[in-house]
């Protein structure tokens, strides 16, 4: 028998507040509309989520197993608490292992002041990494007009591939290799000025979380990234559906 | 004997803006001078660090074999160690070096970029260790301030509130890269 | 359709009893590494040259299970017991053939009435060795696709589930999770189309005992996947193979080639409406790959990276269709189950853990080689008894089960009886079935080095603690044998193994841990002997006191 009904509507608490919710919600929608802060890296409005960065993890009634909010859906009856003491000691880690993963120096980012890697040590509250750092030999790629891509300061976060593949369509940049040794590339591996399906719209740019993508002309003060167009392009497109 | 407390600034592999921002304080330094001796600092004249020091500020990351032996004569030495800027916490701009070999490093240092008198130093500076690392990779640390350079007001606050005793919780204040 | 079957397996059987000997040569991965090829070849040419083809006739068949003792060669002279060669050269194969009217080689033989054959019980395995990998006929024979006929013909897909529920079998890829609970999801499934995955992406370090049923019995599979569509009212499946087993993926071509010409594979199998295809999809050596939903990545073209479960492949898989995930082995035990029936399955093993389980034993061990148990045999008759000890001198030390997501069980637990619960209990997984034997003289802080290497370069990258939790676990690891871990670096490494464990996205890295944990809960000394002698806190006391001076 089908379902009398399309979208089913469930009653769940986060945090100890009662919350509304359509199933095709994730936690992550509606803590953020609850003006409830959960930290996450990889997750960007507008295109698929991948639950990579583990920040977003929450803790949820009755299973032992730490939830990605990102794609985690609603569900009748679920507690969900988000900021516990262990959840705050995993994230803690979590950018403890990103900054010593790549050669992080804010001092002398262009992103210094609009990162978000930068932000949410701040925000929660790391003094100090207490992983040794990797130092791994990485080359800048400044051969765009408009842009460079610095892999020293690259996350893994892939914003970039989906936006670039979901959004513009066209699919220049990927992932190579396998673990740590993983790396964003454009095309098959080539120089991205040198990149024939890359149509210099700099949605990637705008998307970065960190200063591993910018724009050649901006300083310092000037590289705040815009990425309200995202939610609208997305909005467009299915409303012309 | 004085029963105020001893205060120390160590200048480590820096660039001296930790200790700029430290005199920054301006005329509050009386105020601090008023709650603490400062024993021993590039900034006075005392050569050997002394017995015991109740607070020791550490600007820089360890690079040379001299910051190595410095860093852990001073920790032994000092009840509170206090990691004073990005180089301090993560080693920053000295750590830039480290994806390179430390004989690459002094070559185009040296060689490459002098254009007099192209030779390596041997003496009287003190040899890299291969790798530049945070204090806190060395020896342990009791208290980080990031930023590059912390600012003033920061340095006061942290300072006023070790010397009452309490920990300093800097919220928002400070950052890696501020 | 039956009576084809059966005319099939008749004229097998007459075609064998022309022959008064038949020498078998094995002919899978292990014996073919000390050239069985050229063995079986030399055979050939000598039976030609004594001109006895009419009375004698060699094969090459799967795997004989005593990799150990390899190249194997069997000798069947219609009497009750075969004879058994063992570490046959060239040179050897005119004795073998000269003997066949008189007396066995004596130098050659090696005894079938050993623990090692004795003691085993061959669900899984009970074609290997045995019949023609490379021939459908000798499967038919063996009563093989009788099961899917019987199953196609006279029983509804529920009956055939509940089979599978009856026989209590849980998965052998190592989760455990039942069989018979996840065919009653993926068929209870909305789903127009469904699809029925065979994980052949076996990646254990020491592990080989899917590749060993590819190589000596392909069939089996594709009846166990043909019956699994049946029952999930799936029409397409597909078997995915790491790139490494290429003989394995040659012997399953043929095999779907023939099984498609023989009408057990394809449009209106055995003249019943029911369709079934089987394609192969080939791994490209990503060990990530066999983790289920990475592995529908890959078959769907994408890059081989997990996604976070729930929604499961049940629901949610290939394509976005329903999809039955099961590992070679478990796949291999269908046929049986529903040819004997779920009860007669259940009879073995014990409470939880129902049936035999197929491992691999390999490392420090005599009678390295494949072999199938029932699931309660204890290690220490696994060991001892079946794999006739430690081959070096000196005792057992420990046994890594479960590959990288696995642990050691020190020889202390050597009398533990092998289930699904008893292994997980002491801190390791049964896993696929890698079974390594280390003796005395092993490194444990090497062994959970070497493992976590594994992972490390193994993990796809997508989750932030497996991709860089890892190589700080690797690093530790590395200081520690050489012999330069400190008190610290433990903390560091217990504190990122409950990280990496609870934080990870997939399988992978949640057990990446498990090595470390498994040899630090019963080996910990071993890691206190690689620490710095003289701790850094020795030498600032000396200095202190020196300025006190």
């Amino acid at each position: 028998m089908k379902r009398p009904f399309k979208t089913r509507i469930k009653t769940l608490k986060i945090d100890g507040i009662d919350v509304g919710a359509r199933e095709d919600e994730t936690l992550l929608e509606l803590a953020q509309e609850n003006d409830i802060f959960i930290p996450t890296l990889c997750h960007l409005e507008g295109v698929h989520d991948i639950g990579g960065c583990r920040l977003c993890l929450v803790e949820v009634k009755g299973t032992n197993k730490l939830l990605p909010a990102c794609m985690t859906y609603a569900e009748e009856g679920m507690e969900v608490t988000t900021n516990s003491e262990r959840l705050q000691m995993y994230r803690r880690q979590v950018l403890d292992l990103l900054f010593s993963e790549r050669n992080h120096v804010c001092s002398v980012c262009v992103s210094n002041g609009h990162c978000e890697l930068q932000w949410l040590a701040g925000k929660l509250g790391i003094s100090h990494v207490g992983v040794p750092y990797l130092y791994p030999q990485l080359s800048v790629d400044a051969s765009h007009r408009f842009y460079i891509y610095d892999p020293n300061r690259c996350i893994l976060c892939t914003r970039c591939v989906r936006v670039c593949d979901e959004i513009e369509g066209a699919h220049t940049w990927d992932v190579m290799g396998r673990g740590t040794d993983c790396l964003i590339i454009s095309d098959l591996n080539q120089p991205w000025g040198t990149s024939d399906t890359c149509t210099r719209c700099g949605k990637c740019v705008q998307v970065c979380p960190t200063g591993a993508l910018f724009h050649k002309t901006k300083a310092v003060a000037e590289m705040e990234k815009r990425r309200d167009f995202l939610p609208y392009l997305r909005t467009m497109r299915e409303g012309r559906k | 004997m004085s029963t105020k407390q001893t205060l120390a600034t160590v200048w480590l592999d820096g660039c001296s803006g930790c200790h700029m921002s430290f005199l920054d304080i301006d005329e509050r330094l009386l105020e601090l001078a008023v709650l603490a001796d400062l024993v021993y600092s590039p900034l006075v004249d005392t050569k050997e660090f002394p017995e015991m020091v109740d607070i020791t500020l550490i600007e820089g990351a360890v690079s040379s074999e001299e910051d190595y032996h410095k860093i852990k004569k001073v920790r032994a030495h000092t009840r509170l160690l206090v990691s004073l800027g990005d180089c301090a916490v993560t080693a920053n701009v000295p750590a830039m070096r480290n994806r390179f070999s430390v004989r690459s490093v002094l070559e185009r240092a040296y060689l490459e970029n002098a254009d007099l008198n192209q030779q390596i130093p041997v003496e009287v500076i003190p040899s890299l260790r291969e790798r530049s690392v945070p204090v806190h990779q060395v020896v342990p640390v009791d208290i980080f301030i990031p930023g590059c350079p912390p600012s003033n007001d920061t340095i006061y606050y942290g300072l006023t509130e070790l010397l009452a005793g309490r920990r300093p919780d800097f919220g928002t204040m400070t950052r890696f890269g501020a | 359709m039956l009576e084809r079957l059966e005319e099939i397996a008749a004229t097998e059987q007459l075609f064998a009893e022309e022959f008064a000997h038949t020498v078998n040569v094995c002919m899978a991965a292990g014996c073919m590494s000390s050239q069985s090829g050229l063995i079986k070849e030399a055979f050939d040419k000598e039976i030609e040259r004594g001109g006895v083809e009419r009375r004698c006739r060699v094969r090459g068949t799967g795997c004989m299970g005593l990799c150990a003792a390899g190249p194997l060669v069997t000798v069947d002279s219609q009497t009750p017991d075969e004879v058994l060669y063992q570490q046959v050269k060239v040179e050897d194969v005119p004795d073998i053939i000269n003997a066949l009217e008189g007396q066995p080689v004596k130098r050659l033989q090696c005894s079938i009435d050993i623990p090692f054959f004795k003691r085993q019980k061959k669900i899984v395995l009970e074609n290997s060795g045995i019949i023609d990998p490379e021939r459908i006929e000798e499967y038919i024979a063996r009563d093989g696709y009788s099961a899917l006929l019987r199953a196609i013909t006279e029983m509804s897909p529920s009956d055939v589930i509940d089979e599978i529920v009856a026989s209590g079998l849980r998965g052998r890829g190592g989760g455990g999770y039942p069989t018979g609970l996840k065919w009653t999801t993926v068929a209870k499934s909305d789903g127009e189309v469904k699809y029925v995955i065979c994980n052949a992406d076996e990646g254990d370090p020491g592990a080989f005992m899917d590749r060993s049923v590819l190589e000596s019995d392909p069939h089996r599979i594709l009846e166990g996947m043909a019956i699994a569509g049946y029952a999930i009212g799936a029409s397409q499946g597909y078997v995915y193979v790491r790139g490494e087993y290429p003989l394995a993926v040659a012997r399953l071509k043929t095999a779907i080639r023939q099984a498609r010409r023989s009408n057990m594979l394809g449009s209106g199998i055995g003249g019943t409406p029911f369709n079934f295809h089987v394609d192969i999809r080939l791994g490209a050596g990503a060990f990530v790959c066999g983790e289920e939903t990475a592995l529908i990545a890959s078959i769907e073209g994408k890059r081989g990276q997990p996604r976070p479960r729930p929604p499961y492949p049940a629901e949610y898989g290939l394509w976005g269709c329903p999809t039955l995930i099961n590992n070679v082995e478990t796949l291999a035990s269908v046929a049986p189950i529903v040819r004997n029936g779920g009860e007669w399955y259940a009879q073995y093993g014990t409470a939880t853990s129902k049936g035999t389980k197929v491992f691999a034993l390999a490392g420090g061990i005599r009678n390295t080689g494949l072999i199938e148990v029932p699931m309660g045999t204890s290690l220490r008759d696994i060991i001892y008894d079946i794999g006739g000890g430690i081959s070096a001198m000196g005792e057992c030390k420990a046994i890594q089960t479960g590959g990288p997501s696995g642990g050691c069980i020190p020889a202390a637990y050597l009398d533990t009886l092998v289930d699904y619960e008893s292994l997980a209990a002491l801190g390791s997984i049964m896993g696929s079935g890698g079974m390594i034997v280390m003796d005395e003289s092993t490194s444990m802080v090497d062994v959970a080095r070497y493992f976590m290497e594994f992972c490390m370069t193994e993990s796809c990258g997508r989750c932030v603690p497996c991709r860089v939790g890892t190589v700080h676990m690797y690093n530790i690891l590395d200081k520690f044998s050489r012999h330069e871990g400190t008190q610290d670096d433990l903390v560091l490494l217990e504190k990122l193994c409950d990280m990496v464990r609870n934080t990870s996205l997939c399988g992978l890295g949640q057990t990446a841990p498990n090595p470390v944990l498994s040899t630090l809960r019963y080996f910990r000394s071993e890691y206190m002997d690689c620490m710095i002698p003289e701790p850094d806190g020795a030498e600032i006391i000396n200095e202190t006191l020196e300025v006190a001076q």
